[in-house]
This record gives structure tokens, sequence and C-alpha cells, in this order.
């Protein structure tokens, strides 16, 4: 016990820088699935290309920050891609980012030339042979993207943006082009994607076509995770705050059962099944509540019943 | 001033669900015309009104609004010069958003949006003297989360949004009908206020006979897609339900069928 508590305390700085930048990857689902109301399926392709994008020019020599920023800029356009096809060829929203996705296979493989493309003989900003030192560069680049998205969705921008996720008739009878704010949310939802792509692969050491396999899901696990977090929700910035929040807590949870013996390959079905608890549970809290009202309802004069605290 | 000529409209056109919605219309409104429109289910009001927001597309014909043809613009564009209020009180509102938020963006109605901040302290203050108006107690309110308050709350808070940026015209779609009695009347009487203070043109569309009688300058009837009655001025004055009721059925050759109608 004393023993798999020492090896899971060792493993934590690992789980920690690399959550943080999945927590990146966490702020750019949280602006479709939360602001923007729109199921991405984008994610999974947009990941890698930031990746792919990332590790070549790496490679050519270009500098690292130069490669994250090239990384941003081609999930962005993976975004535009899947925002035109919804709103200029009316493919619907989840078809629409599937679409991406698999076309991006094709591209991604493409840009590697090969399924794997290791990053020998050059540094990136960071890696995971120095996990502290991962942990200060991922936080930087994590607060600064939850800073720059604080204030861009307080802009006038930015409501617009929140407004269409909201209520996409309101919008327009207010003058909203919503068309244009969904491919927008898109851009930047996927350009953190592509950023959060070009750290991992700069964090790895590597470029993998498969990397960005179950991103949408883990990043999904790391959201609701970090929407449990109770002293995270009071305002708008802290809620963004809370994905990265979630996400290191995501890698803690798998460092932890990993260490525990479940097979790495069981993993994506360990996050398959956490996020359709945590996307399911609220679901079936309303029922059983709204159950409970029909029934208090009809035995009005029957003695109230303590509610429950969940 | 409004200017509607040869507007046609129909639904599932080729199908088996083939509606007509709007047969022919020919409407002139104008400046400070406050029309009321009545009419049974499915005689096409609330169509007319989709069709001058932009909702959807007419089959043939023009919407001329003080000199300028909606319908090759679409909704979002046509909103800077409507103002719009809905049956449903959860439409004109965004519920994650706040009421200060939801007044902004009404407040940039037709307006450049950039990067400027989207609610200033100007405008909170302006926001305050605004609600007031509404005697809700919403002005103490103003960073509440808007799916917080009341369907009546709502639709006041929408209201006011539509006014905000003084509108060319005002299109109200049945928008007291999902609010209970005390808070209908409540509404009623702040569009009215509102109408008059600032001198809109507005369009009301209603299932209340009394209330369509009662409000406005201009009674207009709808039945399969057209107008069947226009009346005016003193006329209107002087209409009563029961006269009303039976200068329907004269005009469209049939008992006034609608239960809603009726009771109401």
């Amino acid at each position: 016990m004393s023993h798999m508590l020492s090896s899971f305390l060792s493993a934590c700085p690992g789980a920690v820088s690399q959550g943080i930048l999945w927590g990146v990857l966490a702020l750019g689902i949280a602006i479709t699935f939360r602001i923007l109301n729109y199921a991405d399926m984008t994610v999974d392709g947009s990941m890698c290309t930031g990746a792919a994008v990332n590790a070549v020019l790496l490679l050519k020599g270009v500098s690292p920050l130069t490669a994250l920023f090239a990384a941003a800029a081609v999930g962005m356009l993976a975004g535009l891609l899947t925002g035109s096809l919804h709103t200029r060829l009316g493919i619907p929203v989840i078809l629409s980012g599937i679409l991406t996705q698999l076309g991006l296979y094709s591209i991604n493989m493409r840009i590697l030339g090969r399924s794997n493309l290791p990053l020998l003989g050059v540094e990136g900003l960071l890696s995971l042979r120095d996990p502290y030192h991962a942990i200060l560069v991922g936080s930087v680049f994590a607060l600064a993207m939850v800073g720059l998205l604080s204030w861009f969705f307080t802009t006038e921008q930015g409501y617009g943006i929140r407004a269409t996720g909201s209520n996409a008739g309101m919008a327009r009878a207010q003058g909203i082009n919503t068309d244009s704010a969904i491919v927008l949310g898109l851009m930047i939802s996927n350009g953190l994607v592509g950023l959060a792509g070009g750290l991992l692969a700069q964090y790895q050491g590597y470029a993998d076509v498969n990397m960005g396999r179950g991103a949408i899901v883990i990043g999904l696990a790391s959201l609701v995770l970090g929407e449990a977090v109770p002293f995270l929700r009071s305002h708008f910035s802290l809620r963004l705050f809370a994905s990265i929040v979630g996400a290191i807590l995501y890698y803690l949870v798998i460092t932890l059962v990993l260490q525990a013996g479940l097979n790495t390959n069981d993993l994506k079905l360990l996050s398959a099944l956490v996020v359709t608890v945590a996307l399911g549970l609220p679901t079936l809290r309303q029922k059983r509540a709204a159950k409970r009202a029909q029934t208090a309802a009809l035995h009005k004069n029957a003695p109230q019943q303590k509610k429950e605290t969940v | 001033m409004l200017k509607i000529s040869g507007l046609k409209k129909t639904f599932y056109r080729g199908t088996v669900h083939e509606k007509v919605a709007i047969r022919e219309l020919e409407l002139t409104f104008q400046d400070g015309d406050f029309v009321t429109v009545i009419g049974g289910n499915g005689a096409g009001k609330s169509t007319v009104l989709n069709l001058i927001a932009g909702v959807f597309e007419p089959d043939c014909g023009s919407i001329e609004l003080d000199g300028i043809e909606l319908t090759s613009l679409p909704e979002y564009r046509r909103a800077s010069l409507l103002g719009r209020v809905f049956q449903d009180p959860m439409c004109g509102t965004a519920a994650d958003m706040t009421i200060q938020e939801n007044l902004a963006l009404a407040s940039r109605r037709g307006k450049h949006r950039g990067l400027r901040r989207g609610v200033t302290r100007t405008e909170r203050e302006q926001f305050v003297e605004q609600l007031k108006t509404l005697e809700l107690g919403l002005e103490d309110r103003l960073t509440a989360q808007v799916g917080l308050l009341s369907g009546g709350q709502r639709q006041a808070l929408t209201l006011l949004m539509a006014t905000m940026q003084r509108p060319h015209l005002l299109l109200l779609d049945e928008h007291t009908a999902a609010l209970d009695p005390k808070t209908a009347a409540r509404v009623l009487a702040l569009s009215q206020q509102i109408v008059e203070r600032e001198g809109l043109t507005a369009i009301m569309v209603t299932h209340n006979m009394r209330d369509a009688i009662q409000t406005g300058n201009r009674l207009i009837m709808m039945h399969e897609g057209r107008v069947v009655l226009d009346i005016s001025g003193e006329e209107k004055k002087k209409l009563t339900v029961e006269e009303l009721m039976a200068r329907f059925s004269r005009a469209s050759g049939e008992a006034l069928a609608s239960d809603k109608m009726l009771l109401a």
C-alpha cells in the first residue's frame, strides 16, 4: 500500500503537467459544447493536425513558439471548415465535425509522412523529462488562454457568440449574424485544440496520427470534472479555469487507476464511462425529482419527505 | 411606412401537406399606426409577422419598410429596423446571460459589434432607469441570469429590448397569450404605454378580441391567408365584440369557429 502511494506521488508531477496541456484542449471544448451549444466532433482531427504541423515545423528548424502559433492557426482553419460545412451547406452539426475529422486523418498523414514522427534532435518549450518545468510552461499557456477568453467573452463579439449559443432566434432578432458567430466560435475552439496538440507533441517528443483519438471524450470528461468543483462556478472566468482544473483531476485519476493495475487499453472505456455518468446523472436526477414532485402532489396530506442531499 | 404588396406564401409546396398560409396580401401602414391583427388558427397572422421579420422567405411579393425592401435582406440584417416580441416568453431573451448582458445585446441592434466592452458603466446606469419604467424591480437585479425570471418578467424585458433602439416597426406576436391574465394585462398596458410614448408604428397579433378592439387605431382580421376586415378610426372605437363577430361571419361566409376566440 505504501509502495503504491509513493509511486503514485512520484507520478503526480507528470499527471499534472499532462493535465494542464489537456486543459487547454478542454477549454476549447468548453467553448463549443457549453458556450456555443455545438457538439463539435472536429477535435479528434484538429488536435492531431496541430501536433503534426508543430512537429514538422520543429524538424524544419522553426522556433517552438512559432510552431505553436502555426498549430493554433491550422486548428482555426479546421474550425472554419466545420463551421462552413454547417452554416453554408446546411450539413447537420454533428456530421459537419465528423466529416472534417475524417478528412483531417488523411491530411494529418500527409503532413506527418508516416504514422509516427519522433522529434529527434530538436528541443521544444517543454518536455515530459522535466515535468516541473512542463507544469510551469503549461500553466503560462493555460492561464494566458483563460485570461484571453475571459476578456473576449465580455466584448461585443463575445456576447454575440454567447447569445447565439443560448438562443439563436433571439440573437438574430437582435441583429447578430448567428452563422458568423458559430464559425468564429468554432475557430477559437479548434485554435485552442490545435495549440494543445502542438504543446502535447513538444511535451511527448513526437506526433502520432492517432494521438487525437478520443480527445473529445477526454476533454468532455475534464469539463464535467471541472464543473463538479464547487468553488469554481461563481464567475465566467472561473468556469473557464475549471476546465483546466478538471483536466488535471482527470489525469490524476487516470494515474491512480493505472497504478492500481488497470490495463492501459481499458482507459478509453473508463473515460467513456466517466462522461456517460457525468452527463447522464443530471437527467436521471431531474426525472427522479419530477417523479417525486408528482407523488408529493398526489399525497398532499402525507407527511413531507425529508429532502435528500445528493 | 410599411408597404406589403403581392405577398404570397405556401408551406410544403408540392407535398400532401401543402398549406397556403398567405393567399395574397396587400397592406399599407402609415407611420404611427398601431394595428391589431386577429383571426382564427391558421389564418396567417403569425406568418405575416415572420415574413416581415425574415424568419422565412415569401414565394413572391415585396415588403417595403420606410423605403427599404426587406425581402432581399437576411433576418439578422432586418433586425436593425424591427423590434420583435414573441409568443413564447423564452424566445426573446438569452436565458444563460444576465439582464444587463441581454439589454446590452439589444442596445447594439443594428450597430457594428467589435471588440469593445459588451456592456459599459454608462449603459448600466441607463439600464437601471429603463428597467424602473417596467415597475418589476428588475433594476436591482442587473446581474441576475435571465433564466431565473418569470415568464411575465422575461416578456416585459423583451419588450424593453425590442424598443430600446427605436424600431421602424414593432412586431408583437401574441406576446401576451402565454401569460396569466393579470400579467398579460400588465404586459399589454406596458406595450401600449411604450408605443404611445415613443410614437412607434406597431403590429400586434392577438387571439383576444377585446384586446384587439381596445388597443391601437386600426384592426385587421385575417381568414385563410387574406385580410377580410380592415377597420380603423372612429369606426374601430365604437366596435363591440358581438359586432366584430357578426361582421366576421358576413365577410368570411362562415361562423367564427375558433374556441379560443369565443372564450377570449
